[in-house]
Protein backbone atom coordinates (compact mmCIF):
# COMPACT_ATOMS: atom_id res chain seq x y z
CA UNK A 1 0.00 0.00 0.00
CA UNK A 2 1.19 3.30 -1.35
CA UNK A 3 0.54 7.12 -0.89
CA UNK A 4 2.16 9.57 -2.92
CA UNK A 5 6.38 9.98 -2.53
CA UNK A 6 7.75 12.38 -0.30
CA UNK A 7 10.47 12.77 2.20
CA UNK A 8 8.49 12.24 5.66
CA UNK A 9 8.20 9.53 8.01
CA UNK A 10 4.90 9.67 9.62
CA UNK A 11 3.66 7.80 12.37
CA UNK A 12 -0.33 7.89 13.28
CA UNK A 13 -0.92 6.90 17.11
CA UNK A 14 -3.26 6.71 19.85
CA UNK A 15 -1.99 7.79 23.38
CA UNK A 16 -3.72 3.98 24.21
CA UNK A 17 -1.55 1.57 21.45
CA UNK A 18 1.15 0.20 22.69
CA UNK A 19 2.41 -1.22 19.22
CA UNK A 20 2.98 2.78 18.81
CA UNK A 21 5.21 2.94 20.85
CA UNK A 22 6.95 0.05 19.75
CA UNK A 23 6.84 1.89 15.77
CA UNK A 24 8.19 4.62 17.47
CA UNK A 25 11.22 3.06 19.57
CA UNK A 26 12.02 0.99 16.14
CA UNK A 27 12.77 4.42 14.35
CA UNK A 28 14.77 5.90 17.35
CA UNK A 29 16.58 2.94 17.19
CA UNK A 30 17.36 3.24 13.51
CA UNK A 31 17.94 6.94 14.18
CA UNK A 32 14.78 7.78 11.57
CA UNK A 33 13.56 10.90 12.41
CA UNK A 34 10.20 10.80 12.31
CA UNK A 35 6.71 13.16 13.32
CA UNK A 36 4.17 11.00 15.70
CA UNK A 37 0.89 12.50 15.18
CA UNK A 38 -2.14 11.96 17.56
CA UNK A 39 -4.86 10.95 16.16
CA UNK A 40 -6.92 11.19 18.78
CA UNK A 41 -6.30 14.79 19.63
CA UNK A 42 -6.76 15.52 15.45
CA UNK A 43 -9.82 13.91 14.01
CA UNK A 44 -8.80 15.43 10.93
CA UNK A 45 -5.50 13.85 10.73
CA UNK A 46 -7.15 10.58 11.93
CA UNK A 47 -9.56 10.97 8.77
CA UNK A 48 -6.22 11.14 6.78
CA UNK A 49 -4.95 8.15 8.54
CA UNK A 50 -8.36 6.15 7.42
CA UNK A 51 -7.87 7.80 4.05
CA UNK A 52 -3.78 6.87 3.60
CA UNK A 53 -4.33 3.10 4.78
CA UNK A 54 -8.00 1.97 3.93
CA UNK A 55 -8.45 1.30 7.34
CA UNK A 56 -9.01 2.68 11.16
CA UNK A 57 -6.14 0.23 13.33
CA UNK A 58 -3.04 2.64 14.78
CA UNK A 59 0.07 2.24 14.17
CA UNK A 60 -0.02 3.49 11.00
CA UNK A 61 3.37 4.12 9.27
CA UNK A 62 3.64 6.47 6.62
CA UNK A 63 6.97 6.22 5.25
CA UNK A 64 8.00 8.35 2.86
CA UNK A 65 4.86 7.47 0.76
CA UNK A 66 4.85 3.75 1.74
CA UNK A 67 1.77 2.63 4.24
CA UNK A 68 2.47 0.44 6.89
CA UNK A 69 -0.33 -0.86 9.20
CA UNK A 70 0.45 -2.07 13.16
CA UNK A 71 4.03 -3.00 13.99
CA UNK A 72 5.03 -4.84 11.23
CA UNK A 73 8.95 -4.88 11.86
CA UNK A 74 9.38 -7.29 8.23
CA UNK A 75 7.66 -4.00 6.32
CA UNK A 76 9.66 -1.84 8.49
CA UNK A 77 12.86 -3.51 7.59
CA UNK A 78 11.85 -3.26 4.25
CA UNK A 79 11.31 0.54 3.76
CA UNK A 80 14.08 1.30 5.98
CA UNK A 81 16.33 -0.41 2.83
CA UNK A 82 14.67 0.99 0.25
CA UNK A 83 15.24 4.61 1.79
CA UNK B 1 11.71 -32.64 1.97
CA UNK B 2 11.30 -33.57 5.36
CA UNK B 3 13.97 -31.94 7.84
CA UNK B 4 15.60 -34.86 9.84
CA UNK B 5 16.88 -33.96 12.84
CA UNK B 6 19.62 -36.08 13.85
CA UNK B 7 20.82 -35.76 18.07
CA UNK B 8 23.91 -33.97 18.68
CA UNK B 9 26.78 -35.11 18.98
CA UNK B 10 27.65 -32.98 22.04
CA UNK B 11 24.45 -31.74 23.85
CA UNK B 12 25.48 -28.57 24.44
CA UNK B 13 21.59 -27.38 25.06
CA UNK B 14 22.85 -23.23 25.48
CA UNK B 15 23.61 -23.44 21.53
CA UNK B 16 21.49 -23.32 18.91
CA UNK B 17 22.13 -26.13 16.46
CA UNK B 18 22.76 -26.58 13.00
CA UNK B 19 20.93 -29.23 10.74
CA UNK B 20 21.73 -30.09 7.40
CA UNK B 21 18.45 -30.80 5.09
CA UNK B 22 20.10 -32.90 2.23
CA UNK B 23 22.96 -31.31 0.81
CA UNK B 24 21.80 -28.11 0.67
CA UNK B 25 19.83 -26.49 3.62
CA UNK B 26 21.12 -25.60 6.48
CA UNK B 27 18.35 -24.93 9.95
CA UNK B 28 18.69 -24.38 13.20
CA UNK B 29 17.35 -25.93 15.97
CA UNK B 30 16.15 -24.40 18.93
CA UNK B 31 16.00 -25.98 22.56
CA UNK B 32 12.60 -24.48 22.57
CA UNK B 33 9.39 -22.61 20.71
CA UNK B 34 7.53 -20.69 22.47
CA UNK B 35 4.29 -19.98 20.36
CA UNK B 36 2.51 -16.67 21.79
CA UNK B 37 3.79 -13.79 22.76
CA UNK B 38 1.09 -12.45 25.76
CA UNK B 39 2.05 -12.66 29.30
CA UNK B 40 2.51 -16.43 29.39
CA UNK B 41 4.46 -16.73 26.59
CA UNK B 42 7.00 -13.52 27.48
CA UNK B 43 7.30 -15.20 30.87
CA UNK B 44 8.40 -18.44 29.31
CA UNK B 45 10.81 -17.00 26.58
CA UNK B 46 12.50 -15.33 30.21
CA UNK B 47 12.48 -18.81 32.14
CA UNK B 48 14.38 -20.66 29.35
CA UNK B 49 16.11 -17.53 28.48
CA UNK B 50 17.55 -17.73 32.70
CA UNK B 51 18.23 -21.26 31.86
CA UNK B 52 20.50 -20.38 29.24
CA UNK B 53 18.50 -21.95 26.58
CA UNK B 54 18.25 -20.78 23.10
CA UNK B 55 14.44 -20.13 22.82
CA UNK B 56 12.48 -18.89 19.29
CA UNK B 57 9.49 -16.80 20.63
CA UNK B 58 7.32 -16.61 17.77
CA UNK B 59 3.88 -14.40 17.70
CA UNK B 60 1.65 -11.86 15.92
CA UNK B 61 2.47 -9.63 18.66
CA UNK B 62 4.58 -8.70 22.19
CA UNK B 63 1.14 -8.34 24.51
CA UNK B 64 -1.77 -10.58 23.22
CA UNK B 65 -5.17 -9.74 25.31
CA UNK B 66 -2.92 -7.81 28.20
CA UNK B 67 -2.43 -5.13 25.75
CA UNK B 68 -6.09 -5.08 25.18
CA UNK B 69 -6.77 -4.23 28.97
CA UNK B 70 -7.43 -0.59 30.11
CA UNK B 71 -7.15 -0.23 33.82
CA UNK B 72 -5.39 -3.40 35.75
CA UNK B 73 -5.62 -3.44 39.12
CA UNK B 74 -5.25 -6.90 39.88
CA UNK B 75 -1.28 -7.54 38.89
CA UNK B 76 0.63 -7.49 41.85
CA UNK B 77 3.18 -4.73 42.03
CA UNK B 78 0.82 -2.46 40.41
CA UNK B 79 -1.87 -0.40 42.01
CA UNK B 80 -3.05 0.65 39.21
CA UNK B 81 -1.93 0.12 35.60
CA UNK B 82 -2.85 0.69 32.01
CA UNK B 83 -2.79 -2.69 29.63
CA UNK B 84 -0.68 -0.48 27.08
CA UNK B 85 1.51 0.83 30.40
CA UNK B 86 2.16 -3.17 31.89
CA UNK B 87 3.09 -4.64 28.20
CA UNK B 88 5.48 -1.97 27.85
CA UNK B 89 6.78 -3.30 31.23
CA UNK B 90 6.68 -6.94 30.01
CA UNK B 91 8.41 -5.91 26.34
CA UNK B 92 11.17 -4.61 28.03
CA UNK B 93 11.44 -7.39 30.48
CA UNK B 94 11.69 -9.25 27.90
CA UNK B 95 14.24 -7.39 25.63
CA UNK B 96 16.90 -8.26 28.06
CA UNK B 97 17.64 -11.55 26.95
CA UNK B 98 18.01 -10.58 23.51
CA UNK B 99 20.91 -13.02 22.93
CA UNK B 100 19.03 -16.07 24.09
CA UNK B 101 15.34 -15.42 22.42
CA UNK B 102 15.27 -15.18 18.78
CA UNK B 103 11.77 -13.03 18.21
CA UNK B 104 10.16 -13.49 14.85
CA UNK B 105 7.13 -11.35 14.64
CA UNK B 106 4.53 -13.34 12.07
CA UNK B 107 1.72 -11.89 9.95
CA UNK B 108 0.14 -14.86 9.52
CA UNK B 109 0.12 -17.47 12.69
CA UNK B 110 0.84 -21.02 12.89
CA UNK B 111 0.10 -23.66 10.48
CA UNK B 112 1.30 -26.45 12.47
CA UNK B 113 3.19 -28.47 14.56
CA UNK B 114 4.66 -32.01 13.93
CA UNK B 115 6.88 -34.66 15.93
CA UNK B 116 9.85 -35.15 14.34
CA UNK B 117 12.59 -38.07 15.88
CA UNK B 118 13.91 -36.22 18.29
CA UNK B 119 12.02 -32.62 18.17
CA UNK B 120 9.33 -30.88 16.45
CA UNK B 121 8.81 -28.93 13.50
CA UNK B 122 6.46 -25.76 13.58
CA UNK B 123 5.37 -24.68 10.25
CA UNK B 124 4.51 -21.19 9.54
CA UNK B 125 1.57 -19.59 8.34
CA UNK B 126 4.05 -18.09 5.41
CA UNK B 127 4.98 -21.94 4.78
CA UNK B 128 8.61 -21.38 6.42
CA UNK B 129 9.68 -24.20 9.50
CA UNK B 130 11.54 -24.11 12.49
CA UNK B 131 12.34 -26.57 14.86
CA UNK B 132 13.29 -26.96 18.11
CA UNK B 133 13.44 -30.12 20.84
CA UNK B 134 10.41 -28.71 22.85
CA UNK B 135 7.30 -26.47 22.34
CA UNK B 136 5.68 -24.62 24.54
CA UNK B 137 2.15 -23.70 23.33
CA UNK B 138 0.76 -20.18 24.79
CA UNK B 139 -1.28 -18.41 22.01
CA UNK B 140 -4.21 -17.26 24.11
CA UNK B 141 -7.21 -16.48 23.05
CA UNK B 142 -8.90 -14.74 20.09
CA UNK B 143 -12.09 -12.85 20.01
CA UNK B 144 -15.54 -14.66 19.30
CA UNK B 145 -17.33 -13.54 16.08
CA UNK B 146 -20.74 -12.87 15.15
CA UNK B 147 -20.24 -14.80 12.08
CA UNK B 148 -22.82 -11.96 10.33
CA UNK B 149 -22.89 -10.34 7.28
CA UNK B 150 -20.26 -7.46 7.27
CA UNK B 151 -17.92 -8.27 10.09
CA UNK B 152 -15.51 -9.99 8.17
CA UNK B 153 -16.24 -7.29 5.19
CA UNK B 154 -15.67 -4.30 7.68
CA UNK B 155 -13.09 -5.30 9.73
CA UNK B 156 -10.94 -2.39 10.68
CA UNK B 157 -13.18 -0.03 9.12
CA UNK B 158 -15.49 0.56 12.06
CA UNK B 159 -15.37 -3.14 12.88
CA UNK B 160 -13.61 -3.92 16.11
CA UNK B 161 -13.10 -6.33 19.00
CA UNK B 162 -11.13 -3.87 20.79
CA UNK B 163 -12.20 -0.78 22.75
CA UNK B 164 -9.12 0.54 24.22
CA UNK B 165 -7.48 -0.13 21.39
CA UNK B 166 -9.48 1.38 18.65
CA UNK B 167 -11.72 3.48 21.08
CA UNK B 168 -9.69 6.84 20.08
CA UNK B 169 -11.03 6.42 16.41
CA UNK B 170 -14.95 7.11 17.37
CA UNK B 171 -14.20 10.20 18.97
CA UNK B 172 -17.77 12.20 18.62
CA UNK B 173 -19.34 9.39 16.68
CA UNK B 174 -22.20 6.69 17.20
CA UNK B 175 -21.49 3.26 17.92
CA UNK B 176 -22.81 0.45 19.01
CA UNK B 177 -21.71 -2.66 21.28
CA UNK B 178 -22.91 -5.76 21.07
CA UNK B 179 -22.61 -7.83 24.24
CA UNK B 180 -24.24 -7.79 27.33
CA UNK B 181 -21.32 -9.38 29.97
CA UNK B 182 -18.41 -7.50 31.80
CA UNK B 183 -16.71 -6.88 28.56
CA UNK B 184 -19.08 -5.39 26.98
CA UNK B 185 -20.30 -3.26 30.11
CA UNK B 186 -16.15 -2.40 30.33
CA UNK B 187 -15.69 -1.08 26.96
CA UNK B 188 -18.72 0.96 27.00
CA UNK B 189 -17.58 2.80 29.98
CA UNK B 190 -13.95 3.29 28.61
CA UNK B 191 -14.90 4.87 25.39
CA UNK B 192 -18.14 6.64 27.64
CA UNK B 193 -16.48 10.38 27.63
CA UNK B 194 -14.85 9.75 24.01
CA UNK B 195 -17.54 8.74 22.15
CA UNK B 196 -20.52 10.59 20.84
CA UNK B 197 -23.37 8.24 21.98
CA UNK B 198 -23.33 3.97 22.79
CA UNK B 199 -25.77 1.65 21.87
CA UNK B 200 -25.37 -1.91 24.06
CA UNK B 201 -26.80 -4.40 21.44
CA UNK B 202 -27.30 -7.33 24.35
CA UNK B 203 -28.96 -10.47 22.94
CA UNK B 204 -30.46 -11.61 26.61
CA UNK B 205 -33.41 -9.71 28.66
CA UNK B 206 -30.97 -7.86 30.79
CA UNK B 207 -27.75 -6.85 31.05
CA UNK B 208 -25.43 -10.07 33.15
CA UNK B 209 -21.96 -8.43 34.21
CA UNK B 210 -20.66 -6.68 37.18
CA UNK B 211 -23.82 -4.85 38.96
CA UNK B 212 -20.93 -2.19 39.65
CA UNK B 213 -20.69 -1.63 36.29
CA UNK B 214 -24.28 -2.20 35.24
CA UNK B 215 -25.50 0.48 37.70
CA UNK B 216 -22.39 2.90 36.50
CA UNK B 217 -23.70 2.26 32.37
CA UNK B 218 -27.40 2.93 33.18
CA UNK B 219 -26.69 6.15 34.60
CA UNK B 220 -24.72 7.04 31.46
CA UNK B 221 -26.54 9.77 29.56
CA UNK B 222 -24.94 9.29 26.27
CA UNK B 223 -25.32 5.13 26.64
CA UNK B 224 -28.67 3.52 25.74
CA UNK B 225 -29.49 -0.35 26.11
CA UNK B 226 -31.49 -2.62 23.99
CA UNK B 227 -32.05 -5.85 25.69
CA UNK B 228 -33.23 -9.04 24.09
CA UNK B 229 -31.98 -7.79 21.02
CA UNK B 230 -29.22 -8.88 18.14
CA UNK B 231 -27.26 -8.00 15.96
CA UNK B 232 -28.03 -9.26 12.07
CA UNK B 233 -26.03 -7.59 9.93
CA UNK B 234 -23.15 -4.49 9.55
CA UNK B 235 -23.74 -2.55 5.98
CA UNK B 236 -21.50 1.18 5.08
CA UNK B 237 -19.38 1.96 1.89
CA UNK B 238 -15.81 2.52 3.10
CA UNK B 239 -16.03 2.63 6.32
CA UNK B 240 -19.35 0.96 9.34
CA UNK B 241 -22.22 3.27 8.24
CA UNK B 242 -25.03 1.03 10.19
CA UNK B 243 -25.83 -1.91 11.84
CA UNK B 244 -29.36 -3.97 11.16
CA UNK B 245 -30.62 -4.68 15.14
CA UNK B 246 -33.63 -7.28 15.44
CA UNK B 247 -35.66 -6.95 18.66
CA UNK B 248 -36.42 -10.78 19.46
CA UNK B 249 -39.39 -10.49 21.29
CA UNK B 250 -41.09 -8.53 18.51
CA UNK B 251 -39.41 -9.48 15.66
CA UNK B 252 -38.84 -5.68 14.55
CA UNK B 253 -35.61 -4.99 12.74
CA UNK B 254 -34.34 -1.32 13.19
CA UNK B 255 -31.50 -0.01 10.94
CA UNK B 256 -29.07 1.87 13.17
CA UNK B 257 -27.01 4.63 11.88
CA UNK B 258 -23.64 4.12 13.41
CA UNK B 259 -20.14 4.71 12.62
CA UNK B 260 -18.30 1.82 14.75
CA UNK B 261 -19.29 -1.89 15.93
CA UNK B 262 -17.60 -3.01 19.01
CA UNK B 263 -18.33 -7.11 18.96
CA UNK B 264 -17.58 -8.02 22.88
CA UNK B 265 -19.36 -11.29 23.32
CA UNK B 266 -16.21 -13.26 24.60
CA UNK B 267 -13.43 -15.10 23.22
CA UNK B 268 -12.22 -18.36 22.43
CA UNK B 269 -8.83 -20.45 22.43
CA UNK B 270 -6.17 -20.01 20.14
CA UNK B 271 -5.95 -23.63 19.20
CA UNK B 272 -7.12 -24.33 15.77
CA UNK B 273 -3.63 -25.01 14.47
CA UNK B 274 -3.50 -27.43 17.50
CA UNK B 275 -6.42 -30.08 16.33
CA UNK B 276 -5.58 -33.27 15.94
CA UNK B 277 -2.32 -32.77 17.54
CA UNK B 278 -2.35 -32.22 21.11
CA UNK B 279 -5.31 -33.23 23.24
CA UNK B 280 -8.24 -30.58 23.39
CA UNK B 281 -11.03 -30.24 25.57
CA UNK B 282 -15.11 -29.39 24.72
CA UNK B 283 -14.05 -26.05 24.91
CA UNK B 284 -10.84 -26.38 22.38
CA UNK B 285 -8.66 -25.63 25.35
CA UNK B 286 -5.68 -27.46 25.44
CA UNK B 287 -5.53 -30.23 28.18
CA UNK B 288 -2.58 -29.93 30.57
CA UNK B 289 -0.79 -31.79 33.25
CA UNK B 290 0.58 -30.27 37.01
CA UNK B 291 4.17 -30.17 34.75
CA UNK B 292 1.78 -28.26 32.05
CA UNK B 293 2.70 -30.97 29.88
CA UNK B 294 0.28 -31.37 26.68
CA UNK B 295 -0.76 -35.03 25.55
CA UNK B 296 2.92 -35.19 23.41
CA UNK B 297 5.84 -35.37 25.17
CA UNK B 298 8.07 -32.16 25.55
CA UNK B 299 5.03 -30.03 23.98
CA UNK B 300 4.05 -27.86 26.95
CA UNK B 301 1.61 -25.35 27.38
CA UNK B 302 0.33 -22.19 29.65
CA UNK B 303 -1.95 -19.64 30.43
CA UNK B 304 -5.29 -18.87 28.39
CA UNK B 305 -5.25 -21.37 25.76
CA UNK B 306 -4.96 -24.05 28.25
CA UNK B 307 -7.76 -25.61 30.37
CA UNK B 308 -6.75 -23.49 33.71
CA UNK B 309 -9.54 -22.94 34.99
CA UNK B 310 -9.01 -18.94 35.92
CA UNK B 311 -8.37 -16.58 33.01
CA UNK B 312 -6.36 -13.40 34.05
CA UNK B 313 -2.55 -12.16 33.34
CA UNK B 314 -1.02 -12.58 36.37
CA UNK B 315 -2.61 -16.21 36.35
CA UNK B 316 -0.78 -16.76 32.93
CA UNK B 317 2.77 -15.47 33.88
CA UNK B 318 2.37 -17.94 36.68
CA UNK B 319 1.90 -20.94 34.09
CA UNK B 320 3.98 -19.68 31.81
CA UNK B 321 6.89 -19.78 34.93
CA UNK B 322 5.90 -23.28 35.07
CA UNK B 323 5.80 -24.63 31.72
CA UNK B 324 9.33 -23.31 31.32
CA UNK B 325 10.36 -24.89 34.46
CA UNK B 326 9.39 -28.16 33.31
CA UNK B 327 10.05 -27.78 30.03
CA UNK B 328 13.65 -26.93 31.16
CA UNK B 329 13.90 -30.23 33.22
CA UNK B 330 12.60 -32.56 30.61
CA UNK B 331 14.90 -30.86 28.09
CA UNK B 332 17.86 -31.88 30.79
CA UNK B 333 16.35 -35.68 31.80
CA UNK B 334 16.53 -36.14 27.99
CA UNK B 335 19.12 -39.25 26.55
Amino acid sequence: MSTATHDKVLVYTTPTCVYCKNVKAYLEEKNIAYEAIDVLADPAKAQEMIDKSDQMGVPVTDFKGTIIVGFDKSRLDAAVSAA
Amino acid sequence: MEAVIEPPVTAQASQVQEITVGDEETIAVYDAIVIGGGPAGMTAAIYLARKQLKVLLLSKDLGGQAAWSSDVENYLGFSMITGTELTKHFQDHLMKFHDEITLKLMRDGVNSITKQPTGFTVELGDGSREQAKAVIIASGKIPKQLGIDGETEFLNRGVTYCAWCDGPLFKNKSVVIVGGGNSALDAALSIERLTKDITIVNSTDSLNGDEVMIEKVMAAHTIRVLNHSQALSISGDKVVRGVTVRDSQTGTDTELAVDGVFIEVGSVPSSTFLQGFVELNELHEVVIDKRNMTSVEGVFAAGDVTDVSEKQIIVAAGEGSKAAIQCSKWLAGRP
